[in-house]
């Protein structure tokens, strides 16, 4: 189960709509071992693609340094689908590399960059197994 | 002295679980053969035909290797560098 502050889902269906229809993406990241996403840090998307995303080489440097210095490590991982459902694509399984992280779907296909439904949906993937998990919203 | 090596979780095992490993040469691919030679397995996941893979992110003191030569740049005793696995997806 993911517990996940709302501020936080707020903050990333603000991201995947504003980058609507190209893929939003980023992490939120918490202390080392605790499971708990305390800092959102949104991500530039290098490919800019409405099928594709890349976190920025240069900003996921300093991420991982800044996470180095205050021993966090991922807890979220964050990324838009555009046209499709919040489901990890095939794609999403085969670059899956934090085994310890929730992964976290947000699609914007039925509302586009407006306001309507967005659906946020988290899953774990570890081993090219993907198992949804119930995510669980904190006020 | 010699060239640190920081390795990302997912590759650690090839490392014992260490997170940085020493190696030595004049250029990434030969530090990264430096370090193979102890890790077997290692350069298998940086490599591929000759080029680093398109999804392994590697710096040589915090710079982007792949605007500096790739496998060519120059490496030095006392460089740091840092491999991340590509957060990618689609």
């Amino acid at each position: 189960m993911l517990s996940i502050a709302r501020a936080h889902v707020d903050a990333m269906v603000a991201h995947a709509r504003a980058d609507h229809p190209d893929e939003a993406c980023g992490v939120i990241v918490g202390p080392e071992g605790s499971d708990t996403p305390t800092r959102y840090v949104a991500m530039t998307n290098a490919d800019r693609s409405p099928t594709f995303f890349r976190f920025d080489p240069a900003e996921q440097l300093k991420l991982y340094q800044a996470m180095d210095d205050q021993d966090e490590e991922i807890v979220v991982v964050y990324h838009s689908h555009t046209a499709t459902e919040a489901y990890p694509s095939r794609t999403d399984i085969s670059y899956a590399a934090e085994p310890q992280a929730h992964y976290v779907l947000v699609s914007t296909a039925e509302s586009g960059a407006q306001e309507g439904p967005v659906s946020v949906r988290s899953y774990r993937i570890v081993d090219g197994a993907v198992t949804e998990e119930e995510l669980r919203i904190t006020e | 002295m010699a060239v640190e090596v920081r390795i990302p979780t997912i590759l650690r095992t090839f490392t014992g679980g260490e997170k940085k490993v020493d190696g030595s040469g004049a250029t990434l691919a030969q530090v990264i053969d430096d370090v193979d030679s102890r890790h077997p397995g290692l350069k298998a996941r940086l490599v591929e035909s000759d080029n680093l893979r398109r999804f392994v992110n590697v710096y040589v003191n915090d710079e982007d290797v792949r605007f500096s030569g790739g496998l060519e740049a120059p490496t030095a005793d006392g460089d740091v560098v840092v491999v991340l696995p590509a957060v990618a997806g689609g």
